[in-house]
C-alpha cells in the first residue's frame, strides 16, 4: 500500500470511466444530503419535545431511549432493521438505506440540539407569550433561531454518521443499490484498489472545498450579530 | 431561521439535481429494465470485462452486488427483499443453505459446458451429484513465509511455526476454523474432529503459540506481508497467489500433515426469478476460454480443466497452486459440523484470541 | 385543548421513530436473547454471560472505552478552547469534522501504513535513534487511531458549549480578582459541563461496542463488547449470544445515561 512507483493519474481516469462507481458516489451523496435533513427536521421536533416534558422521570427515559442506537453496534441495528424492512415488506434499497440512515441518525441531532434548548432561559418564552406571539411564533422566532448552533452541528454529525456507515447500510440494501462505504468493504477482500483511493481523495478536496465556499459565502452576507466580544 | 431554510432548500436542491443525474446514469446503463440477473459474490471476484461480455452475447444485464463474508450473504438472502439469480458461497455455507433451503436445483441440461470441469471436483460430498452447485475457484490453507526474513528455514510442517525464532512474526488470518484446524492438524486429528478432549488439546496447544503471534487479522493480510510487516502467515491459497504476485520473496506451503481444501461455488438462491438467465451465465462461466480468463484475472485456482490449456504454462505447472492428485487427496474438505460444534470451535477461537502474552 | 392537539402532531414523527426504530429492535433483541444456538428457549445465554471470558471482556471493553474518553476529552478540551478563539473559528471547526467523513476504512487502511514496521513512524523513530519499535497491534495504537476516530464527537458539544459561554460571566470573574485557573475552574468549566457531558456520552458508549478497530489496529489482541457481538452475528451465526450481550450493553449504557444526566434548574 506504500510501495509507491510514482505518481500516476492513470488512476483518475479509470475513475471518470466507470460509470457504476460514479452511481455509488452519487447515491452516497444523496443518501447522505437526504438523511442528514430528514433527521434534522425530526430530531430537531423530537428534542423540542423532550424539552417540553415536565417528569424529569420521563424525560430520562426517553433520553436514553434515543441513545440506544448510538451505543448498540452496526450490526445490531444493520440486522434487527433487515428484519423490521422486510416483515413490513418494504423493498431494499434507496428507501430502505434512507429509512435506516434517518432512523440511526436522529438520536445525534437530538443530543446535539438539547443542550441548547435547556440552556435556553425559560423566561425568553414566557415574554414572548407575554407579548402574544402564538405557539408557531414562539418556535419560529425564539426557539429556532436560538438553537440554530445546535441544528447545524446535528445536521453534520449526521452527514458524518451517514458517510461513515458501513455495516446497517450492508444489511439493508438490495437489488443493485450500493454506497461508497458498502462497496470499499466488499474490496477489502481483494485488496482495496488505487483507484478507490483516487476516489476518496477526489471527494475529501472536493467537500473541503465546499465547506470553505459556504463559509465565506456565508461570512459576506451574515450581518455581525451582538453578543460576541471584539477584542 | 433564515439562514435555517437557506441551508435546508439549498440540500434539497442539491438531493434532488442528484437523483435527477442517477436517473439518467440508471437509465443510460440500461439497469432500470428489462432482462437482468442480479449476481452476489465477493468483492472483484470477476473479471469485469466478463460482464459486459456477456451482456453483449446474450442481451442480459448483469446487476453486480458484493459481500465480504459467507454469513453475511446468508442473512441476505435468508431474508430475502432481493433478487439474487447468482451467489458464489463456500461449500460449507453450501451445505448449511441446501439444510435451510434456499437453493435451487440445477438443470444440468441448459449445462452444457459442466463436461469442463475436472471430474476430482465433482460430486463432493457437500453437493452429491452436484445437484445445487458448481464449482467456481478452488483452493488450500497453507503458510506463506518471507524467504528473505526466514532465511532457509524450510516450513514443511504446521510445527515449524513453533519455532522460538519466529517470536512476534507470524500473522493469522481471522477464521475460527482455520485457526483451531492448524492445532487440530498439527497434533496430527482431523479437521473435522468434534472430539471435545482433542479439541482442548488443540486450543492448549495454541495457547504455546501466542508469543509467535503478531496478530490476527482479516483481509488485510495480503498487504501486511507483502509489505513484510510479518515474516509467515497462515493463509487461503488464493490469497497467497496475491501477495506472491507483490512481494517476490514470498513463497506457499501446504504442511504435509494435510490441510483443508475449500471450494466457492455458484449457485442459485431461492430468491431468483431470472432462472434461465442464471443458467446462461453459469454456462457462460464454464466455458474454457471464459474461465481461462477470469483465471488469470482473479489468480486463484480455477476447477476448470479445459481452461488450463489457455492459460500460461508457468501458472498451470506451479505445484503449489495447482498441486497433484496425490496431494488433494491428503487433503479433508470442511463438513458442515452442526451448530453447537460450530459453537464448540467459535468460543475456543475466542478465548484463544484473549489469551494474552 | 387546540395547543395539545398542534404539539402532538408535529411530534408524531418522532415518538414513531422512537415505537419503530428503538423500542422494536430492543424487543427483537430482547427476545432473541432468551433463544440457545439450536433455537430452543433458555437462559443459558445469560448463564454464558457470567462466565470468567465475557466477564473478563467486559471489563476490559469498560478499561478501554475509559481511556478512549478520557485522552479525547483531555485533548478535544483545549483544541475546542483554542478553536473559540481564532478569527474564523467555524472554518476551523468545519476543517476538524471534514476528516471524519471519509470512510473508517480508508483510514484504518491509512494507519496500518503509518504505524508499520516500514512506516513513516518508524522510520522517522530511526532517524532520532530511538529504533524501530513495534507499534501496530498495541495497546497504544489502538487507544491512538480510536481517539483520533471520536475525537470530532467529543469537540463539537464542547466547542458548542464554549461559544454560546456569555464572555460577561469571564470579565466578572476577572472583576472580581480571580485568576486565570480559578477563573476556568469555577466559571469556565461548570458552565460548560454539559458539552462535556454530551460529548463523552458520544465518545464513551460507542467506544464500548467499537468492532472494526480492534482487528484492523489491535489485530485481535484486543476484544471488546462489540467486537464479541459482531463475530456472533455474523460467523458463529449464534443470534442469541450477541444479543445477549446487546441487552447487556444497553443495561450498561441506561446506566450510564442516568449517571450523567442532566439535573439541572429543577428538571
Amino acid at each position: 500500500m506504500y510501495d509507491f512507483e510514482g505518481f500516476t493519474l492513470d488512476w483518475y481516469k479509470e475513475l471518470f470511466q466507470d460509470t457504476r462507481l460514479l452511481i455509488i458516489v452519487l447515491n452516497t451523496l444523496v443518501i447522505a444530503l437526504l438523511s442528514a435533513l430528514f433527521s434534522t427536521i425530526i430530531g430537531v421536533l423530537g428534542a423540542i419535545a423532550i424539552y417540553q416534558l415536565r417528569r424529569r422521570q420521563t424525560k430520562n427515559t426517553i433520553l436514553s431511549l434515543n441513545n440506544v442506537l448510538i451505543v448498540s453496534p452496526d450490526v445490531i441495528i444493520g440486522a434487527s432493521f433487515l428484519i423490521l424492512f422486510t416483515t413490513a415488506g418494504i423493498k431494499l434499497g434507496f428507501y430502505s438505506v434512507l429509512l435506516s440512515h434517518i432512523a440511526f441518525s436522529i438520536p445525534i441531532v437530538v443530543i446535539m440540539v438539547l443542550p441548547k434548548l435547556l440552556e435556553m432561559s425559560p423566561t425568553l418564552i414566557d415574554a414572548a407569550r407575554d407579548l402574544g406571539a402564538s405557539k408557531w411564533d414562539v418556535l419560529a422566532k425564539v426557539i429556532l433561531p436560538y438553537i440554530t448552533p445546535g441544528i447545524f452541528a446535528g445536521f453534520f454529525m449526521a452527514l458524518t454518521y451517514s458517510l461513515d456507515d458501513f455495516a446497517v447500510t450492508f444489511f439493508v440494501t438490495g437489488n443493485g443499490f450500493s454506497t461508497l462505504s458498502v462497496e470499499i468493504y466488499s474490496l477489502a477482500r481483494r485488496g482495496i484498489s488505487l483507484n478507490i483511493n483516487a476516489l476518496s481523495t477526489l471527494l475529501f478536496l472536493f467537500t473541503i472545498l465546499l465547506v470553505i465556499i459556504y463559509y465565506f459565502i456565508t461570512q459576506r452576507t451574515k450581518t455581525q450579530v451582538g453578543g460576541i466580544r471584539n477584542d | 431561521m433564515i439562514k435555517l431554510i437557506r441551508v435546508f432548500l439549498s440540500v434539497v436542491i442539491a438531493s434532488a439535481v442528484l437523483l435527477f443525474v442517477i436517473n439518467r446514469l440508471n437509465s443510460a446503463e440500461g439497469f432500470s429494465s428489462g432482462n437482468t440477473i442480479t449476481i452476489y459474490n465477493w468483492g472483484d471476484y470477476i473479471d469485469p470485462d466478463l460482464i459486459k461480455r456477456f451482456k453483449d452475447e446474450t442481451g442480459i444485464k448483469v446487476i453486480y452486488e458484493t459481500f465480504d463474508s459467507n454469513e453475511a450473504m446468508l442473512t441476505k438472502i435468508k431474508q430475502g427483499g432481493t433478487t439474487y439469480d447468482i451467489a458464489i458461497p463456500s461449500e460449507y455455507m453450501i451445505q448449511k443453505m441446501k439444510e435451510e433451503n434456499l437453493l435451487l436445483p440445477l438443470d444440468q441440461s441448459k449445462l452444457p459446458n459442466l463436461k469442463n470441469i475436472d471430474e476430482r471436483f465433482m460430486d463432493l460430498p457437500f453437493d452429491p451429484n452436484n445437484k445445487y452447485s458448481v464449482p467456481y475457484f478452488w483452493g488450500t490453507v497453507g503458510i506463506v513465509f518471507n524467504t528473505k526474513l526466514v532465511g532457509d528455514k524450510p516450513f514443511t510442517s504446521w510445527n515449524d511455526l513453533w519455532d522460538p525464532s519466529l517470536k512476534n512474526d507470524i500473522l493469522l488470518t481471522d477464521g475460527a476454523r482455520e485457526v483451531i484446524g492448524m492445532g487440530l492438524n498439527s497434533l496430527g486429528y482431523s479437521l473435522n474432529d468434534t472430539n471435545k478432549e482433542h479439541l482442548h488439546e488443540a486450543k492448549a496447544k495454541l495457547d504455546t503459540l501466542t508469543p509467535n503471534i503478531k496478530a490476527i487479522v482479516g483481509d488485510e493480510i495480503k498487504m501486511l506481508i507483502a509489505n513484510e510487516e510479518a515474516a509467515v502467515g497462515l493463509v487461503w491459497s488464493g490469497d497467497a497467489a496475491d501477495m506472491m504476485g507483490e512481494n517476490e520473496n514470498l513463497d506457499y506451503v501446504v504442511p504435509s500433515e494435510g490441510s483443508n481444501l475449500w471450494f466457492d461455488n455458484m449457485v442459485i438462491p431461492k430468491t431468483a426469478k431470472n432462472i434461465e438467465g442464471a443458467h446462461q451465465f453459469i454456462n457462460f462461466m464454464l466455458d474454457a476460454k471464459i474461465a481461462a480468463q477470469n483465471a488469470e484475472w482473479v489468480s486463484y485456482s480455477t476447477p476448470n480443466k479445459e481452461a488450463l490449456k489457455h492459460m500460461p504454462k508457468e501458472m498451470v505447472e506451479d505445484e503449489r497452486f495447482y498441486p497433484s492428485p496425490e496431494l488433494t487427496d491428503k487433503l479433508e474438505v470442511y463438513e458442515n459440523l452442526g451448530k453447537k460444534n460450530l459453537a464448540f470451535y467459535n468460543d475456543l477461537f475466542l478465548e484463544f484470541k484473549m489469551h494474552r502474552k | 385543548m387546540e395547543n395539545k392537539l398542534t404539539r402532538n402532531i408535529y411530534m408524531i414523527p418522532y415518538w414513531l421513530w422512537i415505537a419503530l426504530f428503538v423500542i422494536a429492535p430492543i424487543l427483537l433483541i430482547l427476545y432473541y436473547s432468551f433463544f440457545d444456538i439450536e433455537g430452543h428457549f433458555s437462559l443459558v445465554n445469560y448463564q454464558k454471560f457470567f462466565t470468567p471470558v465475557y466477564l473478563k471482556m467486559t471489563l476490559s471493553s469498560f478499561w478501554y472505552a475509559f481511556l478512549i474518553t478520557l485522552i479525547s476529552l483531555l485533548v478535544a478540551y483545549p483544541t475546542a478552547y483554542l478553536l473559540t478563539k481564532t478569527r474564523h473559528k467555524h472554518l476551523w471547526l468545519l476543517l476538524i469534522i471534514v476528516p471524519s467523513w471519509i470512510n473508517l476504512l480508508l483510514k484504518a487502511y491509512a494507519f496500518l501504513g503509518i504505524f508499520g514496521t516500514y512506516g513513516i513512524t518508524n522510520s522517522f523513530l530511526e532517524v532520532i535513534g530511538i529504533g524501530t519499535k513495534q507499534i501496530l497491534f498495541t495497546d497504544f495504537s489502538f487507544i491512538f487511531v480510536s481517539v483520533y476516530i471520536f475525537i470530532p464527537f467529543m469537540i463539537l458539544p464542547i466547542f458548542n458549549a464554549l461559544n454560546e459561554l456569555n464572555p460577561s460571566f469571564i470579565d466578572a470573574a476577572h472583576d472580581l480578582g480571580a485568576s486565570k485557573w480559578t477563573t476556568f475552574r469555577r466559571v469556565i468549566f461548570p458552565l460548560t459541563m454539559d458539552g462535556v457531558k454530551s460529548g463523552c456520552q458520544v465518545v464513551f458508549i460507542p467506544a464500548l461496542s467499537l468492532f472494526m478497530l480492534t482487528r484492523l489496529i489491535a489485530g485481535n489482541r484486543v476484544i471488546t463488547l462489540g467486537t464479541a457481538i459482531e463475530q456472533h452475528f455474523l460467523v458463529t451465526q449464534d443470534w442469541g449470544m450477541g444479543s445477549t450481550i446487546a441487552v447487556f450493553l444497553i443495561i450498561i449504557m441506561f446506566l450510564f445515561m442516568v449517571l450523567t444526566g442532566t439535573r439541572k434548574r429543577g428538571m
